[in-house]
C-alpha cells in the first residue's frame, strides 16, 4: 500500500480529532479528541519511518505516546478539578474568565 | 560641563522627588530654583566660551558614552552645544530659572508634599528639555521629546482632583503621542537613509544630496518630521491639546506651553535645517500650515473670556508664525521670535499668574477690568509684554515679526504676507483687548457676574491715589475684595522678563535699520551642514566640509533695505491700528485712560471721530469675525472636527475594542475553533496559493 | 570523551537538580518547619547561570541533540533572571495564598528546565518534548491554586488548547520528517537547501503546522484566544512566569527552527508571519484598551508584544536577530516586574488586579506606584527605558529588510497601547483612593526583585550596549 493511504487516514483522523476538540460536549471527550489527534500523528510517523526503512519513526511513535500518557495525566487532574467546582463537565459551564 | 547644565535639574529632581514631601518648602523650592540659576551660569560660561570660538568652528561636544549599536549602525549619548542650542539653553535655563523663582511664590499655598511634587516635576522638565536641545543627534533629541511631554503631562494634571485638569492632561499626551508616531517613523526612515541620526552627520549627507523637486524621500522624513512638530508645537491639526493645557497651574502654561516645551518643534526644523531646505515642499506645507494656524488662532483668541485661553491661543498663533518663518526658510527669523517670544509670552503668562492669583483664582475677564491700580508691578509688566508681543516699533517683538513678514515678503509670498500682517493686527487687538478688561476700565471683580452691569460703580474711589501694594478694598465690595500685587519672587520674574521683553530684540536690529542682525549671524552656521569642529568622520565628506569652513559671502541684505523699511513701516502702522482698534472696541463706553489717548492720539483721533463707524464695524466686521471665529472656527472646526477626530480615534478604538473582546467569550471551545480556523486558513494559503 | 558530551546541558541539569532538592526538602519538612526554600531554587539558577556564563563561546554539544551555543545560553540567561525574580516574588504571595512551597518551586523549576531545553534543542522531536515539558509545568502552575475556580479554569482552557495545538506542531514535525528522513534541523535544513522545496505540498504543510504550534505558544493571533483567560486565572506570579518565560522560549526555538533550517524558504513563510505580527501587534493593542482588570490588559498587552518580537522574527536580518534577543530580556524585566507589583498588591481572598483597585496607590504605597510607572513605561516603550530600546530596535530591524508596513503598525499599536499603560498611571497618581482590602506588608526580598528589575529596565534603556554587543554576539555564531 502506497504511503498516501496512511497519510489520507491520518489526515482524516487528525480532522475528527480536532473536530471533536471544539464539537464535542464533555470535557473527557475532549481530552480523548486530543488523544485521537496524537494517534493520528503516530500514524503518519509510523508510515514515514516504513518508507524510509528505518525504525525511527516508530521510536519517535513512542516518546509522542509517553507524553500523551503525561498530557493525559495532568489532564485528568484538571477534569476533576474542575468537576469538584462546578458537578459539571460540560465545557460551556466554565466561561466564567471570558472578555 | 556641558552635561551639568542638564544633570544640576536632574539631580534636583531626585532630591525633592525623594525626600520633597518631608522637606520645608524654604529647602525644596529654594534648591529647586538654585539648580537652575547654577545651570544658567554654567551655560552661560559655556556659551561664553563658545563665543569666543571662530564663527565658523563653534561647535563643542560631549560624548557621554555608546547608546547604541546595531551593526554598523551606531549612537552615542551625547551633547552637542552649538550657535543653536546655545540660543535655547539660555532660553531655558534663563527664563527657566525665573519662573521656578516665581513659582517659590506662586505655589506657596499648596502643601509641602504637593510642593515639593510641582517642583520636582519642573526640575525634571528642565532636565529633559535642555537633553532635548543639548541632544547631538534624533534619539537623544527624542528622549528629551518624549520626556517633556511626560512632564507636561504631569504638570497640566497637578490639579488632579479637578476633572478638567486631569482630562486636558491626557488629552495633551494622547495628542503629543500621535505626533511622535510621526516623528518615530521619520527618524528611522533617517536611519534607512543616512544610517546615521547625528545631526552634524544627516546634514553633511543630505547637502550632498539634489533638493528635491518632487515628494521623494527627503520629503517625507521631513514631513513625519513636521507631523511630530505640529504636535508638539501646537499646529493645524494637533494644536487643540494646548488651550486645554492651561488647566496646569501657571507657571507651568509660561514655562512649558509658552516659553519652552512648545517651541521644540520649531527647534527641531532649525537643527534640522540643512534636510529641510533639501525638501521644498516639505517647507511650503510648513509655511502654510505656520500661516494658516497663525491666522485661525489669531481669531479665535479674540473671543475667548479666559484670561489663560486668550494667552494660549496667541501662544498658538505665535507658534504659527515661528513656522511660517521656517517654512520660508528664514531659520534665524523663527529662532529669533522663538526668544522674544519666550520672553513676552511668559511675561504675560506670568503676569495673568499675578492677576489670578490677587484675584484669587478668577480667570475670566469678563469679571476683572479697573486693576490697574491695584496691582501696579503686574500691570505694567503685563502692557510692557503686550506692547512687545503687539510689534509696537522699539521692543522685541517688532524685530522679530518684521524679519519674518519682510523674510516672507521677500520669497515671493505676499499672500502669506498678507496672512502675517492680517494676524499681526489680531494679535494687537486681542492683547489689548485683553489689557483693556483685565486692567482698564470699571472693576467688576467684585460685583455679581454680569460684565455690562458696570455703569453702576462709582468711579471716584477708583481715582484715589492708592499706595504702593493695594491692599485697601474698594468701598463697595464689602465683602472683601483683597487685592495684594506680586509678592517680591513673582515681581522680580516680572521684572526681568518685561526688561527682557523690551531688550530681547535688540541683539536682531536688521541692516535696514543701522544694526546688524547679530542673532542672525550667530546662527547662521548651525543652519549649514559644517563638520569643523570636530574630526572628520569619513575622506569622502572631507571635501565638503573643509569647503563650509570657509566664510561664505556676506548674504546681499542691503539691497532690500527700502523694501525692509516700507514693510516695517506697515507693520508698525498695523499694530497701532490693531492697539487702537482694541482701545476703541473695548474701552468706548468708558473714557479711554489720558496716557492712552496721548500715546496713540493719531488711531485714537481718528477712531473716535468716525464714531459712527463704530455700528458698521460691528455689523461688518467684529459680528462677522466673532461669528465666523466663535461658532464657525472654535465651537464648529475646533471643537467639532479636530477635537471630534480626536476624540473620534478614541472612541473608535474603544469601540473596536468592546466589539473585539466579545470574540472572547470564555468557551474553550469557541478557543479551539478559532486555533483551527487559523491552522485551516495557513494551511490553505499554502496549498492553493 | 564521555564527559564532555554531557556539557551542553550542565545548566538544564542545575535547575533539575534544584528542583529535585527541592521536592525532597518539602518531603522531609515537618509540618510548620519553615524552610528557606526559594534559597534553594535560586542557588540551583545561579548555579545554571554560572554554568551558562562559563560554556560562552564554546558551542558545546550533547547527543547530537542540544547545543550550548551563545544564542541558546543567552536565551538561558535570560530564562534564569526570569526564574530567580518570579522566586523573589513568590515567596511571599505563596505563602499569604496558602501554595505548598515545594510543589510550587519544583514544577516551576522544572518548567524552567523545559524552557531552556526549548532554546538549546536542535532536533524537531527534542523541541517537541521540551514544549511539553514547559507546558506541562507551566499548566499546573496554572492552576495551582486549586480552591479557586477561575484558576482551575484557566489552568484547564490552557491545557486543553496547549494539548491541541502541540498536536499541530507535532504534525507538522511528521511533515517535515516525512520529506527530509530525519527530525534534526541540520539535516532539514540542508535537504531544504540542497533542492528547492517550495513547491513540495508536504513541507509547505509542515512547515504551516510548525507556525501553528509556535504562534500558540507566543500567543500570536489567532492562536492568542487562551492567553488572556490563562493570565487573568492564574495566581499573578505566575502569570508574569509564564508571560516571560513560556514566551522567550517558545520564541527561541521558533527562531532557531525558522531562521536556521527553513530560512531558505523564507520567502515562504515570512507573508504568512508578517500577517500573523500584524494582527497580533493591532488586536493585542485595541483589544486592551476596552480591559478592566490588569491582569488582563497586560495580558493582551503581552500578546502586542508578542507581535513585535515577530516583527523581528519577520526581518529576518541580523539586526533583527539580535533585536528580538534584546527585546526577550527587556520585555522579560519589565512585565515581571509588572507582573510583581500586581501579585504583591493581592490578598488571599481577592487579586485586586481591577483598574479601581489602583486609586490613589501613589498615596498608599507611593514606592510601588513608582516602580510600577517605570514598568508601564517601558512597555509603552517610552525613551529611555529598555522597552524604548528593544522597539527602537526591532521596527529598525523591519525597516531595514523593507518591511515599512509593519513598521508603521508596530509603531502605530505602540502609540495606541500608551492608552491603557496611561490609564493605570492615572489611576495610580491622578485619583484619590477607595476602600480595599490592604494587602500584607511587601517583604524586603520581594521589593529587592522589584529593585532589581527596575535597575535592569533603566540599564537597558541607558546603557544597551552592552546587551546589545552580547544579543550579537550571541546570534553572530550560529545563523
Amino acid at each position: 500500500m502506497a504511503i498516501g493511504h496512511y497519510l489520507v487516514l491520518s489526515g482524516v483522523l487528525f480532522s475528527i480529532g480536532a473536530a471533536g476538540v471544539f464539537l464535542r460536549r464533555n470535557l473527557i471527550t475532549l481530552l480523548l479528541s486530543v488523544e485521537i489527534m496524537l494517534n493520528a500523528v503516530n500514524l503518519a510517523f509510523v508510515a514515514f519511518g516504513r518508507q524510509f526503512g528505518t525504525v525511527d519513526g516508530q521510536i519517535i511513535t513512542f516518546f509522542v505516546m509517553t507524553v500523551a500518557a503525561a498530557e493525559a495525566a495532568v489532564g485528568l487532574a484538571l477534569v476533576i478539578g474542575l468537576f469538584r467546582h462546578r458537578e459539571s463537565l460540560n465545557p460551556e459551564a466554565f466561561t466564567s474568565l471570558k472578555w | 560641563m556641558l552635561a551639568l547644565i542638564p544633570l544640576l535639574p536632574f539631580a534636583g529632581f531626585l532630591v525633592n522627588a525623594t525626600m520633597g514631601r518631608r522637606l520645608p518648602k524654604t529647602v525644596t523650592g529654594g534648591l529647586a530654583s538654585a539648580v537652575m540659576v547654577v545651570s544658567f551660569l554654567i551655560a552661560v560660561t559655556q556659551v561664553w566660551a563658545l563665543a569666543a570660538m571662530p564663527p565658523e568652528s563653534r561647535q563643542v561636544n560631549q560624548v557621554l558614552f555608546t547608546w547604541i549599536t546595531a551593526g554598523d549602525f551606531s549612537l552615542d549619548l551625547a551633547f552637542r552645544l552649538d550657535a543653536l542650542s546655545a540660543v535655547m539653553i539660555l532660553v531655558i535655563t534663563g527664563i527657566g530659572s525665573l519662573i521656578h523663582i516665581y513659582s517659590t511664590a506662586y505655589m506657596s499655598h499648596e502643601t509641602d508634599a504637593d510642593f515639593g511634587r510641582f517642583f520636582s516635576y519642573l526640575n525634571l522638565f528642565c532636565f529633559f528639555m535642555l537633553m532635548l536641545v543639548l541632544g547631538s543627534n534624533v534619539l537623544v533629541m527624542f528622549v528629551g521629546w518624549e520626556g517633556v511631554g511626560l512632564c507636561s503631562y504631569l504638570l497640566i494634571g497637578f490639579y488632579y482632583e479637578k476633572q478638567a485638569a486631569a482630562d486636558a492632561a491626557k488629552k495633551a499626551f494622547v495628542v503629543n503621542r500621535i505626533g511622535d508616531f510621526a516623528f518615530i517613523l521619520g527618524a528611522l526612515l533617517l536611519v534607512v537613509t543616512f544610517n546615521s541620526l547625528d545631526f552634524t552627520t544627516i546634514a553633511l549627507a543630505a547637502k550632498a544630496m539634489p533638493v528635491e523637486v518632487t515628494f521623494g524621500t527627503l520629503s517625507l522624513i521631513t514631513l513625519l518630521l513636521f507631523v511630530g512638530a505640529t504636535g508638539k508645537s501646537a499646529q493645524i491639526p494637533l494644536y487643540v491639546w494646548l488651550p486645554d493645557a492651561m488647566e496646569g497651574p501657571t507657571p507651568v502654561s509660561a514655562l512649558i506651553h509658552a516659553a519652552t516645551m512648545v517651541t521644540a518643534g520649531v527647534y527641531m526644523i532649525g537643527r534640522n535645517a540643512v534636510l529641510f531646505e533639501h525638501a521644498p515642499i516639505t517647507l511650503g506645507i510648513v509655511a502654510v500650515v505656520g500661516a494658516a494656524t497663525a491666522l485661525m488662532a489669531g481669531t479665535i483668541g479674540l473671543v475667548q473670556n479666559d484670561i489663560k485661553r486668550v494667552l494660549a491661543y496667541s501662544t498658538v498663533s505665535q507658534l504659527g508664525y515661528m513656522f511660517l518663518a521656517m517654512g520660508m526658510g528664514a531659520f534665524g527669523a523663527g529662532i529669533f521670535h522663538l526668544m522674544t517670544h519666550a520672553f513676552f509670552k511668559a511675561c504675560l503668562f506670568l503676569g495673568s499668574g499675578a492677576v489670578i492669583h490677587a484675584l484669587h483664582g478668577e480667570q475670566d475677564i469678563r469679571k476683572m477690568g479697573g486693576l490697574k491700580k491695584h496691582i501696579p508691578v503686574t500691570y505694567w509688566t503685563f502692557v510692557i509684554a503686550s506692547v512687545a508681543i503687539a510689534g509696537v516699533p522699539g521692543l522685541a517683538g517688532f524685530f522679530s515679526k518684521d524679519e519674518i513678514l519682510f523674510e516672507t515678503f521677500l520669497h515671493g509670498h505676499q499672500i502669506l504676507w498678507g496672512v502675517g500682517v492680517l494676524t499681526s493686527l489680531l494679535t494687537a487687538t486681542y492683547m489689548f483687548r485683553l489689557v483693556h478688561l483685565t486692567f482698564h476700565g470699571d472693576e467688576r471683580f467684585g460685583a455679581v457676574a454680569d460684565g455690562h452691569d458696570a455703569h453702576g460703580h462709582a468711579p471716584q474711589h477708583l481715582s484715589t491715589p492708592a499706595p504702593e501694594h493695594l491692599s485697601t478694598p474698594a468701598p463697595q465690595h464689602s465683602h472683601g475684595v483683597h487685592l495684594h500685587d506680586a509678592p517680591a519672587p513673582m515681581a522680580f520674574a516680572l521684572i526681568v522678563l518685561a526688561i527682557g521683553s523690551i531688550l530681547a530684540g535688540y541683539v536682531g536690529v536688521p541692516h535696514a535699520l543701522g544694526g546688524h542682525n547679530n542673532l542672525g549671524a550667530w546662527l547662521e552656521p548651525a543652519f549649514q551642514a559644517t563638520n569643523c569642529g570636530q574630526p572628520v568622520a569619513t575622506g569622502e565628506l572631507a571635501g565638503i566640509a573643509l569647503e563650509d569652513c570657509l566664510p561664505g559671502e556676506e548674504a546681499g541684505v542691503e539691497d532690500h533695505a527700502a523694501l525692509e523699511l516700507s514693510l516695517m513701516a506697515v507693520s508698525s502702522l498695523v499694530a497701532f491700528a490693531g492697539i487702537g482698534l482694541a482701545s476703541f472696541l473695548w474701552l468706548k463706553r468708558k473714557d479711554i485712560p489720558a496716557q492712552m489717548a496721548t500715546q496713540f492720539a493719531g488711531v485714537h483721533k481718528l477712531l473716535l471721530n468716525k464714531y459712527y463707524v463704530d455700528e458698521v464695524y460691528d455689523a461688518t466686521i467684529v459680528q462677522p469675525i466673532k461669528v465666523v471665529s466663535q461658532e464657525g472656527l472654535w465651537r464648529g472646526f475646533d471643537v467639532k472636527i479636530v477635537d471630534g477626530a480626536v476624540n473620534g480615534a478614541g472612541y473608535f478604538v474603544s469601540g473596536v475594542s468592546i466589539v473585539l473582546r466579545l470574540l472572547q467569550n470564555g468557551s474553550v471551545k469557541t478557543y479551539a475553533a478559532s486555533i483551527f480556523a487559523g491552522a485551516v486558513v495557513i494551511l490553505a494559503f499554502y496549498l492553493w496559493r | 570523551m564521555i564527559s564532555s558530551s554531557f556539557d551542553a546541558i550542565i545548566p538544564m541539569l542545575c535547575v533539575a537538580l534544584a528542583g529535585l532538592v527541592v521536592l525532597l526538602a518539602e518531603a522531609f519538612r515537618g509540618r510548620d518547619e519553615k524552610m528557606p526554600i526559594g534559597g534553594l531554587a535560586i542557588i540551583g539558577l545561579v548555579g545554571a547561570g554560572a554554568a551558562s556564563i562559563l560554556l560562552w563561546n564554546r558551542n558545546a554539544t550533547s547527543f547530537g541533540v542540544v547545543t550550548a551555543d551563545n544564542f541558546s545560553l543567552f536565551v538561558n540567561l535570560v530564562l534564569i533572571g526570569v526564574g530567580i525574580l518570579t522566586v523573589m516574588f513568590s515567596s511571599q504571595t505563596i505563602e499569604r495564598d496558602g501554595i505548598p512551597a515545594g510543589e510550587y518551586y519544583a514544577v516551576m523549576l522544572f518548567g524552567i528546565v523545559g524552557m531552556m531545553l526549548m532554546g538549546q534543542a536542535t532536533d524537531l522531536l527534542v523541541i517537541f518534548l521540551a514544549l511539553e515539558t514547559m507546558s506541562l509545568a507551566v499548566y499546573v502552575l496554572t492552576g495551582i491554586r486549586r480552591e479557586q475556580q477561575q484558576s482551575t479554569e484557566a489552568a484547564f482552557k490552557y491545557f486543553l488548547l496547549g494539548a491541541f495545538a502541540s498536536s499541530f506542531f507535532l504534525y507538522g514535525v511528521a511533515f517535515l520528517y516525512g520529506v527530509t528522513g530525519s527530525t534534526s534541523l541540520d539535516r532539514i535544513g540542508t535537504v531544504i537547501a540542497a533542492q528547492s522545496m517550495s513547491g513540495n505540498p508536504m513541507i509547505l504543510l509542515g512547515v504551516g503546522l510548525l507556525i501553528v504550534g509556535f504562534a500558540f505558544k507566543v500567543a500570536a493571533v489567532p492562536f492568542h484566544m487562551w492567553s488572556p483567560d490563562a493570565y487573568e486565572g492564574a495566581p499573578a506570579v505566575v502569570t508574569g512566569f509564564m508571560s516571560t518565560g513560556v514566551k522567550a522560549a517558545a520564541v527561541a526555538a521558533f527562531v532557531r527552527v525558522f531562521l536556521s533550517s527553513l530560512e531558505p524558504m523564507i520567502t515562504d513563510w515570512a507573508p504568512v508571519l508578517w500577517l500573523i505580527a500584524a494582527a497580533t501587534m493591532v488586536l493585542g493593542t485595541v483589544v486592551g484598551v476596552a480591559q478592566t482588570s490588569l491582569k488582563r490588559m497586560l495580558a493582551y498587552s503581552s500578546i502586542a508584544h508578542g507581535g513585535y518580537l515577530l516583527a523581528g522574527l519577520v526581518a529576518g536580518n541580523d539586526v533583527g536577530k539580535a533585536a528580538i534577543l534584546f527585546y526577550l530580556a527587556a520585555y522579560a524585566l519589565t512585565n515581571l516586574g509588572a507582573f510583581g507589583v500586581i501579585a504583591l498588591l493581592g490578598t488571599r481572598e481577592r487579586a485586586n488586579d481591577d483598574l479601581r483597585d489602583y486609586a490613589g496607590l501613589f498615596k498608599s504605597h507611593p514606592a510601588l506606584a513608582v516602580l510600577m510607572t517605570f514598568f508601564l513605561l517601558s512597555l509603552g516603550g517610552f525613551p529611555p527605558t529598555a522597552g524604548f530600546i528593544a522597539k527602537w530596535y526591532v521596527f529598525s530591524a523591519a525597516i531595514g529588510s523593507g518591511y515599512y508596513g509593519l513598521a508603521i503598525i508596530g509603531v502605530l499599536s505602540s502609540v495606541v497601547s500608551v492608552f491603557f499603560y496611561l490609564r493605570i498611571v492615572v489611576m495610580m497618581f491622578m485619583t484619590d483612593r477607595d476602600a480595599r482590602p490592604v494587602p500584607a506588608p511587601i517583604t524586603t526580598v520581594a521589593y529587592a526583585g522589584l529593585v532589581l528589575s527596575l535597575a535592569g529596565v533603566l540599564y537597558l534603556g541607558v546603557l544597551p550596549t552592552a546587551v546589545i554587543d552580547f544579543a550579537q554576539a550571541s546570534i553572530s555564531t550560529i545563523f
